[in-house]
């Protein structure tokens, strides 16, 4: 086992391959010389602004620009009557619904594109906003999911031929209602519990922005986005305008943060490639905070009912309804067949006898979204519950809650394990990982510690959550996203000198590919990573992949990378074999060399092989010449990281505030390339968790005025939140995965609200009764909880 | 109205409007682009800066306000080729994933280590809370300060500083 605190050797911190390497992309980042969006400035360049609703539900009446027009730093003012003799005014979502680009006859959510103002700079752009008049007639609003389908809602989706409700997608199944009628039936304990997955935000710290440049002259549309999939933007913008994709060309240099919030193609984009298309000069967007949290992706919004069972003391069964809070518009990000995304991993670690899970989905007056916050496709919610479930059913049972995770734990002899909703988890061995942070943490101390504290009135809570998530979308045959198949490409090329440059389709937005990704082709090639060049970020100069969310980076182009390699590898074993005069099947590899067997002083390293590859003398029969290599990786199947954390909390009893005092983190991902960097990923999603947990919501008003639209409450966790971190590690290899890596970008923040959630409810309950609050548990929430007051309604 | 502010030792002197901010300023000025900007509310901090050497955050100053003082910016760290110890030990210790906060810390954390040479983990814990990372869980940050003081005081005994990136 290996913490941070071990500090590295030298020899790890220089590896050929796999070790704590220090990221290369810090140069320029330490340096203030990092290329943002907002960075980028074109010559002739305009600027955007976006009016936006102030009414979550109202018809518009009238729009006059006249004024905003007259301005004199204005170029132009577009509405949807402009978009619609363009063919724009609508754009389809990633979930094959669509979404006004600017609104015409109604507005749906607060915070909804009304109208598009270009001006000469910033400020002016802004200002004419402030000069259009739009005459709106308010009409009732939807913001409850619970309500939306009641019978005397109002029909948001009129525009949708045939809607006559708010239901966004049809009830949605998995698992088996028979045989879960039947655990239920006999099991010893039931209990039920209802749960929201609130309404949260990702909120990277840079904001959504874009330049547009179309040239009228060759029809050469370039964009400059920071966003987590850029090729596939790229044939949504095809699609969306009507232009030859092969004449669109994306550059996301370097991206501040996304954590799912730049998977989308927003309204302001489509604003900003009609405005250039239209003004013929360069048209930049950056979106202010506001905009960001009241109308991009938002995440999460699940209202949950669920029940758990167990039977001789293990848990048997899980039933689970959700009412999924889709917004105004279906923008939810997930594959195609799961439109519920992963939601169905639901039934956690554990090898049940049966379980199921129905989701429906509605419309509200809210913005749309339903992205992953950081997070594959849903399995927060689905850990969050789960987790939430089991104690609550150690509480009925009056067993440790690790008691009851190890005696219910999926063995390690089961896998592959088929669970219960259809998945098939790779490996794994929990109940080692679970006792690895039960060690770390000092499991039987703080039980004893918490105890003496109780006795002398201190409210001190220990929180478990075990996790198993499936990241690294995915295999072709089950996953795609509007019918792009969810593979990824890679293209490697060794130069004459033996200096190489990969081609990745992966879109980082701080995971440090451009370490990662070169010490993976050092590890195969034998090279030093810094002779590796990492290229990503531009449709023109790398291969077409779905790009980086779902934890798939390392899952599927870090897949891609090591196979492109080994291509390159068998190659240069061809080259080396003609070099020695020998056959190839009489080589044998060393990182870096290929040798005689039997001779191991006769071999030749891989720079001389690059150097013979290009030259003028002999190659083996029919060698086109070069080394280089290209693919496509079409995974397996999902690889599965799972994780034990514990949370130690301390409740002030007279403010109810929570202070995260410990925090442990015991993850298996797998096989680790860069173990520093990993650490880093953890850390991060640990704060967002802790953010999650105690702090962040986008909460609204009857009205659907959004209550959460800047950094002055919508909260998020500082260096004062958030523990010292301690992390441990197991490593159970991934058996498909070329490298035996799983995914783990996203592990912490799923893993930890549910932690940190039974941590306070192990604080009061013993004490106060307080069986379940929702998130975030906030000093007013968990005052009332301990009140026994009912919670502020959602 | 003319606005003569120097920055990072350069007199920069632009006629601009009253209301422009000082993080547009900045911004504006060639290659000066390291100072972000990420809330409206300073809340988040990308964008502090030094002015007279104490940090502010340039998004809620006017460029106005600022005739006559000395800013500096990430910029500025760098000298002759020489990395300051705050950004070596970012470097060292992980201290930044997407980069977008970095140069706020990077300043906040210099003017911390100008006020108090050798800070607690606490203390640099509420240097840094008036910024926001998104990507590091703060842990690599408190633990590239310490890094910084460390070999800063090492470098005053003549000790030298290890020089990468």
């Amino acid at each position: 086992m290996a913490t941070t605190e071990n500090l590295p050797t030298a020899e790890a911190e220089r590896p050929i391959g796999f070790g704590r390497l220090k990221r290369k992309e810090d140069a320029r980042f330490i340096r203030g010389q990092g290329t943002y969006l907002d960075d980028i400035r074109l010559p002739g360049m305009v600027h955007g602004a976006m009016l936006r609703s102030p009414y979550a539900h109202a018809r518009i009446l009238s729009i006059d620009t006249s004024r905003a027009l007259a301005h004199p730093n204005v170029a132009a003012v577009i509405t949807a009557k402009d978009l619609e003799t363009l063919g724009l005014a609508w754009m389809p979502t990633i979930s094959y619904d669509t979404q006004a680009v600017l609104a015409g006859d109604k507005v749906r959510f607060q915070g909804q594109e009304v109208a598009f103002v270009i001006a000469t700079d910033e400020y002016s752009a802004n200002d004419a906003l402030q000069l259009i008049e739009v005459d709106y007639e308010p009409l009732p609003a939807v913001v409850n999911a619970r309500k939306a389908l009641d019978p005397d809602a109002p029909v948001i989706r009129d525009d949708k031929a045939g809607q006559r409700d708010n239901l966004a997608s049809p009830l949605w199944e998995a698992g088996d209602k028979e045989s879960t009628d039947r655990a239920f039936a006999e099991a010893d304990t039931v209990v039920t519990r209802d749960i929201i997955y609130p309404r949260c935000h990702p909120a990277p710290l840079e904001t959504c922005g874009i330049i547009a440049d179309f040239n009228p002259a060759t029809g050469q549309l370039d964009i400059y986005n920071g966003n987590q999939a850029p090729h596939a933007h790229r044939t949504v913008y095809a699609h969306v305008a009507g232009l030859a994709e092969h004449m669109i060309r994306i550059r996301c240099q370097d991206i501040g943060g996304g954590f799912g919030n730049k998977v989308p193609v927003y309204p302001g984009y489509v604003c900003a490639i009609a405005g250039s298309i239209v003004a013929g000069v360069p048209v930049k967007w950056v979106e202010n905070r506001t905009e960001n949290l009241t109308s991009t992706g938002f995440a999460r919004d699940y209202v949950m009912r669920s029940e758990m069972c167990a039977k001789d003391g293990r848990i048997t069964g899980l039933r689970v309804n959700v009412i999924a809070d889709h917004g105004a518009f279906d923008s939810t990000a997930q594959p195609t067949k799961f439109p519920a995304g992963f939601f169905h991993i639901v039934c956690g670690s554990y090898d049940l006898q049966a379980s199921h899970v129905q989701v429906k989905a509605v419309y509200t007056n809210k913005a749309p979204g339903g992205v992953a916050y950081r997070c594959s496709f849903r399995i927060t919610e689905a850990v969050y519950l789960v987790e939430r479930m089991v104690d609550a059913l150690a509480l009925e049972m009056k067993v440790d809650p690790i008691e009851l995770r190890l005696r219910s734990f999926i063995a390690p002899a089961q896998f592959p394990y088929e669970t219960t909703t259809g998945w098939t988890y790779d490996s794994g061995n929990y109940a080692a990982t679970m006792q690895v942070a039960m060690d770390l943490a000092g499991y039987n101390e703080l039980r004893r510690e918490q105890a003496e504290k109780r006795a002398r009135g201190e409210l001190m809570g220990i929180g478990v959550s075990f996790f198993t998530e499936g990241v690294g979308a995915g295999p072709r045959k089950h996953m795609d996203i509007l019918g792009l198949s969810m593979n990824d490409g890679a293209d490697l090329r060794v130069h004459p000198s033996g200096k190489a440059v990969v081609s990745i389709s992966a879109q980082t937005q701080g995971q440090g590919h451009e370490t990662t990704f070169a010490q993976i082709v050092a590890e195969e090639l034998g090279i030093p990573p810094e002779d590796v060049e990492v290229r990503h970020g531009d449709t023109d100069r790398s291969p077409y992949g779905l790009g980086t969310y779902g934890s798939r980076s390392t899952p599927v182009s870090g897949a891609a990378v090591a196979v492109v390699s080994r291509k390159v590898r068998d190659k240069a074993r061809q080259i080396a074999a003609t070099m020695l005069e020998t056959r190839p099947e009489d080589l044998a590899w060393e990182k870096g060399r290929w040798y005689v067997k039997g001779d191991p002083e006769k071999g030749a390293l891989i720079e001389e092989i690059a150097a013979r590859a290009y030259s003028g003398e002999e190659l083996p029969e029919g060698f086109e010449g070069g080394l280089d290599a290209q693919v496509i990786y079409d995974p397996p199947n999902l690889t599965y990281p799972y994780g034990a954390y514990i949370a130690v909390v301390d409740v002030d009893p007279d403010t109810g505030h929570v202070k995260v005092r410990r925090f442990i983190a015991v993850d298996d991902c797998g096989v680790r390339i860069n173990p520093m960097i990993v650490d880093g990923q953890i850390h991060g999603g640990l704060a967002e968790g802790i953010g999650i947990a105690l702090m962040e919501l986008l909460s609204f008003d009857e009205e659907g005025n959004c209550l959460n639209s800047s950094f002055m409450d919508y909260l998020i966790p500082t260096a004062l939140e958030c523990p010292d971190f301690e992390l441990g590690e197991t490593v159970t290899p991934c058996p498909h995965h070329p490298l035996g890596a799983k995914g783990v970008g996203e592990s912490p923040n799923v893993g930890s609200p549910p932690a940190i959630v039974n941590a306070v409810i192990d604080a009061l309950h013993e004490t106060h009764g307080v069986e379940h609050i929702d998130m975030p548990c906030t000093p007013a929430r968990v005052w009332a909880a301990m009140q026994g007051r009912p919670e502020p309604p959602q | 109205m003319d606005v003569s502010i120097v920055v990072n030792g350069k007199q920069v002197t632009r006629d601009i409007e009253p209301r422009q901010l000082l993080v547009h300023f900045i911004r504006e000025t060639p290659g000066l682009t390291g100072t972000h900007w990420g809330c409206d509310t300073s809340n988040c901090g990308a964008c502090v800066v030094l002015m007279d050497g104490a940090p502010v955050k340039s998004c809620t100053i006017l460029a106005a306000m600022c005739e006559g003082h000395e800013i500096r910016t990430v910029e500025s760290l760098e000298r002759d080729g020489r990395l300051d110890p705050v950004q070596q030990g970012f470097h060292e210790r992980h201290a930044l994933q997407c980069g977008f906060c970095t140069p706020g810390m990077l300043m906040t954390a210099r003017a911390l280590l100008d006020e108090n040479p050798d800070p607690t983990d606490e203390e640099i814990r509420i240097a840094i809370s008036g910024a926001i990372c998104r990507c590091t869980g703060y842990k690599n940050i408190v633990s590239a300060v310490r890094w910084a003081a460390e070999h800063e005081a090492a470098a005053k005994h003549g000790d030298g500083l290890r020089q990468e990136v």
